[in-house]
């Protein structure tokens, strides 16, 4: 199906399933520990072996050896297989670091070889007995010395520019009557999911069956046959749960590959976990970035100059931080430039983390436009309804699809209680220093094909199948309800089956696309299958109703089971996309309202209320829409008050690389939240009329939370994490 | 995690004599700590002896009018116990702000006094640590260091002591009960147990291999307002960044122990001599030798505030 008009009225608008809030359909599996996640496959006629990985213990150079003997006669092990054995290997497409082969060594903690036993326990303590002779080379690892060098990258097809500009910003920001120029930075954060990466490889003959943790189906598959060096249809790949992703499971990463190497060492099939000490610098992370923020206003309030540069660091060929994405778009003011540098870092590859460029990019936007509302002594609240545009800034031509900023700001402002805001360090209660903060929300909606075949059978059940995954987001349960509403089923009578390479691609899970896409996409396959229904028993297309199990045609109507017949039905499409993300821009929108208290004796911070109002198209199941957002604001607070890999400039890694070192927020951290979402649909972004929220609810949380940090105690902190020594110095005394 | 045997000691006697017959040998407990340490090839005994069915689970008056907590009470039982709870109050709320209930449910009270730092360094097996593999150096030094001691620090380590409980014990100036492998007995003040770091950061405490602790014992009760605060990023889990063990009697004398800035918990008994006077006198006594890093200058500011309030507290 094409979608290159905005979608009339359709069955989803029916709203009998889409809509409701019902639990999600995989819950109990889950709750009862029958949902198998990727290492816990197990057949028990299949003898598996277990890999543990050794990570390199040096940040870069060369390495000149591996003695593997003493770990090849502990007890137990099947095979050793180091990254010299297997020489040089192909990178996959969506991989910046190399994840195994080869003697380079590019990050601490990479791959460079498996041991593969017969227990867990036996591999990992032959992995300890694995010798490495490094030649080591000096290495960047600090953002701020390597700033200068960084260059401006060449604009990725598909992707946007590095930098923009539009009007004199120049000029019109000497000539503001208020102006501000701040830096701000944020650092490098992880994913911290609570499944760790980890995979299960069985070959048969020349063929390779993979069951692993993806949020991206299609896009392993293609970059693991790659790595191997093997044909892409000889692969099977089989991830129906995910414990977690936050974008750190979108790229293919080591231990699939390991346990690929090590089954066909070891003669059988090999399961690999990555031990949590190797997932900061092994895999992936959000990466650091300083932002250089300039905004000129007028008295009256309007923004006349506005300019965001960001510069983020990454290993040789790898990719922005794209911290300046959203201010493109998010205010008015005719004088605009933005601008990203990249610098070289030899630390693990930087890439995207839940609400990649917008998360921090926002961090730093909307502490400025706190900021600057306090210099024009103007309601932060008041000064971005004032500022909102209804068209893309940069190209007022560009309409966005639809917009309401303005709505989320004023409900939530109603809601929260804004009106009780003092003036910074005012208010208090006991020993706390009570403060509300507020922060615009702003996250573009992605627009990616994806597919699904859908199959009626004579019991008069529907079954989805799409490799679309479910990281925990509610797919499965969206999905359900996507297709009983095509068909006038309850959502009992619909079988989803997600996450395997032998179902058609879909969008996948990323960048709050996939709850859109993914359902978009089975609507699609939905339409074939009714069309096949009509055709089948000779019904007209156009005016056929299917409601109550039944499908309808003026007065005729046969059971779904019945015109299913022996053999069923099956429906299959792909949703493609046209141009209306080009000629209207595509977004969502929210506010966050915050209110925390900061002990006036240590600074500790916490939160003790929070709110987000959420405008992102047509909600489609709102429990778990809620649970998106309350777990993006949950992030919010780890990346406001907490989370930070913290970077040993001198060797070149994150030394705080467990759970007991990054610390991210735990219950007692979080009191009381509550979501709002706003009642609408956007025509122009699905026949759904729904868009992405996953990430919107974590984009401008931590600098909500920033600004209810100032309002409580009148101290600015522009570098995040807000740790308390970072106020301690300007709290009132105490003693 | 190396191979290791293993084995259920009958007695007391048996199990120190076990131990310090096999320098490859430790005692587990709880295991909390010892099997974190073990998956990790931090420790790496080749030889198990547990003593978790030696009877030392119980919490008795002595004769003195204190408390004896057996080696092997649970924190959680220490802290819900009802004596303890009235009379050593410092101990029940410095046991409730450490870990999660899970671990406090195993957990023991000798274990706790030696769980060993939380240094991400000592914790990364490819860095240097001389608490780990004496001799190879420092690795924290220059790195990053804002959880480090700022107080008693050496040259070769500046390693903190993460727990709570230990500071309270200080505060209340606990006794350690010991049987050595040759059968003697010893009783060892709290304020002797744990050691400085120096050239020798590998060897925290003062047990002998093979000594087995079979108890603490608290003196009679002080009275006073007992009070711990442990400040931290977060609200919970997370290990002090300072803390604060303190009995305040209503004169305004008292005892303070502090955590999170040193190799053991931080006390100094002319720093509560100035106690009346105010937080920023007894900080500046208790930390007048302090040789903090860029990351962790602020704890000298935390730990005068932190006691500013706890004073504030104790008196409201």
């Amino acid at each position: 199906m094409q979608f290159d008009t905005p979608a009339a009225t359709n069955p989803i608008d029916q709203l009998k399933v889409v809509g409701r809030p019902i639990h999600r359909i995989d819950g109990q599996l889950k709750t009862t520990g029958r949902a198998m996640y990727a290492y816990e496959w197990h057949d028990p006629n299949t003898p598996y072996a277990y890999g543990y990985p050794v990570g390199a213990a040096i940040a870069k150079g060369r390495i000149k050896s591996i003695d593997v003997s003493a770990a090849k006669k502990a007890p137990g092990v099947l095979a050793v297989v180091t990254t010299l054995d297997v020489g040089e290997l192909k990178k996959g497409q969506f991989n910046t670091a190399k994840l195994f082969g080869g003697d380079r060594v590019q990050h601490y903690h990479q791959a460079i070889a498996v041991v593969v036993a017969q227990t867990f326990e036996q591999a990992r303590a032959a992995a300890a007995l694995v010798r490495v002779d490094y030649v080591v080379e000096k290495g960047a690892f600090d953002l701020e010395k390597a700033k200068d060098s960084a260059i401006e990258p060449a604009a990725k097809p598909g992707e946007a520019p590095p930098d923009t500009a539009v009007g004199d910003f120049d000029a019109a920001f000497a000539s503001a009557p208020v102006t501000l120029d701040e830096t701000y930075t944020t650092p490098d954060q992880s994913h911290c999911m609570m499944e760790p990466h980890a995979s299960i490889a069985a070959w048969n003959g020349d063929k390779l069956t993979v069951w692993t943790s993806s949020q991206m189906i299609d896009w392993w598959r293609s970059d693991l046959a790659t790595t191997l060096g093997i044909d892409k249809e000889k692969l099977h790949l089989m991830s129906p749960f995910i414990g977690g992703g936050f974008g750190g499971k979108l790229f293919l990463r080591a231990d699939a590959v390991l346990a690929a190497f090590g089954a066909k060492a070891a003669g059988r099939p090999v399961k690999v976990a990555l031990p949590r000490p190797l997932m900061a610098n092994n895999t992936t992370h959000r990466p650091a970035t300083i932002q250089r923020i300039r905004i000129g206003a007028g008295r009256d309030g309007r923004i006349a100059a506005i300019a965001h540069e960001s510069w983020s660091g990454d290993l040789p060929g790898g990719g922005l931080e794209t911290a300046v994405n959203q201010t493109r778009l998010l205010y008015a003011g005719a004088h605009r430039m933005t601008a990203m540098r990249l610098a070289t870092l030899d630390l693990a590859e930087g890439n995207a983390m839940r609400a990649p460029g917008e998360a921090p990019g926002l961090m730093a936007l909307e502490i400025a436009i706190d900021e600057i509302a306090e210099k024009l002594d103007m309601d932060p609240v008041q000064f971005r309804i004032l500022n909102d545009t209804q068209v893309d800034p940069e190209n007022p031509k560009r309409p966005f699809s639809h917009r309401n900023l303005i709505g989320c700001l004023e409900v939530g402002a109603e809601r929260f209680g804004w009106s009780q805001r003092g003036r910074p360090g005012a208010r208090r209660d006991g020993n706390w220093l009570i403060g509300l903060g507020v922060a615009a929300a702003f996250r573009n909606n992605l627009l990616i094909p994806s597919g699904a075949r859908v199959r009626l059978d004579r019991e008069g059940i529907v079954t989805v199948e799409t490799d679309m995954t479910d990281i925990g987001t509610g797919s499965y349960t969206i999905i359900a309800q996507t297709a009983a509403e095509m068909l006038g089923l309850p959502i009992e009578k619909v079988a989803v089956h997600l996450g395997d390479s032998h179902f058609p691609v879909s969008a996948g899970s990323g960048g709050q696309f996939g709850g859109n896409c993914s359902t978009a996409g089975v609507y699609a396959a939905c339409v074939k299958l009714r069309e096949a229904i009509a055709q089948k028993l000779g019904f007209n297309s156009d005016d056929v109703v299917f409601e109550n199990g039944e499908v309808r045609s003026g007065n005729r109507s046969v059971r779904l089971a019945e015109a299913a017949g022996s053999d069923g039905l099956v429906g299959e499409d792909t949703i493609q996309w046209g141009d209306l993300s080009e000629t209207h821009q595509q977004s969502t929108f929210g506010a966050h309202f915050v209110e925390v208290g900061v002990d006036v004796a240590t600074g500790e911070s916490r939160i003790r209320r929070m709110l987000a109002v959420c405008a992102a198209g047509r909600i489609l199941n709102p429990i778990t829409a809620r649970s998106q957002v309350i777990g993006a604001m949950t992030m919010g607070v780890g990346g406001a008050l907490s989370e930070e890999l913290a970077v040993d400039t001198r060797s070149g890694f994150f030394v705080n690389h467990d759970l007991a070192g990054y610390e991210v927020p735990v219950h007692a951290d979080i009191p009381h939240q509550e979501v709002i979402f706003m009642d609408e649909t956007d025509p122009m972004s699905s026949p759904m009329k729904a868009k992405g929220v996953g990430e919107l609810g974590l984009c401008g949380v931590s600098a909500a939370i920033a600004n209810a940090i100032y309002n409580a105690t009148g101290i600015r902190v522009r570098h995040y994490p807000i740790t308390l020594d970072k106020l301690i110095g300007g709290l009132p005394d105490v003693a | 995690m190396r191979a290791f045997t293993y084995e259920r000691a009958p007695s007391v006697e048996a199990a120190a004599k076990a131990a310090a017959s096999n320098p490859e040998a430790k005692f587990i407990a709880g295991g909390t700590n010892l099997l974190d340490l073990m998956k990790l090839e931090i420790e790496t005994p080749t030889h198990l002896i547990d003593v978790n069915g030696l009877g030392l689970d119980q919490i008795e008056p002595t004769q003195e009018g204190g408390l004896r907590i057996g080696a092997l009470v649970r924190n959680t039982d220490l802290a819900g116990h009802g004596i303890v709870r009235r009379d050593y109050g410092l101990l029940s709320r410095a046991l409730l702000a450490g870990a999660s209930g899970q671990l406090r449910n195993k957990a023991s009270t000798a274990g706790n006094l030696l769980q060993r730092t939380r240094c991400p360094y000592f914790y990364d097996t490819n860095q240097p640590c001389n608490k780990r593999q004496p001799g190879s150096g420092c690795s924290a030094i220059g790195g990053f260091t804002r959880q480090h001691a700022v107080i008693g620090t050496s040259e070769a380590c500046i390693a903190t002591n993460p727990s709570d409980m230990a500071i309270a014990m200080r505060a209340l100036d606990a006794v350690v009960e010991t049987v050595k492998g040759d059968g003697s007995h010893r009783a060892i003040p709290i304020a002797d147990f744990h050691r400085l770091p120096g050239d020798t950061p590998h060897i925290e405490t003062v047990l002998e291999h093979g000594e087995i602790i079979t108890a603490v014992v608290l003196p009679p009760p002080i009275g006073g307002r007992q009070l711990y605060r442990k400040v931290r990023d977060r609200a919970s889990y997370a290990f002090a960044l300072v803390s604060i063990g303190a009995v305040i009697q209503p004169d305004g004398t008292g005892r303070i122990a502090v955590g999170g800035v040193a190799h053991k918990p931080w006390r100094v008994e002319a720093a509560e001599a100035e106690l009346p006077k105010g937080a920023r006198a007894a900080a500046g006594i208790l930390l007048s030798d302090a040789r903090p890093t860029d990351h962790n200058r602020f704890k000298l500011d935390l730990v005068e505030r932190t006691l500013g309030a706890v004073i504030a507290e104790a008196r409201g």
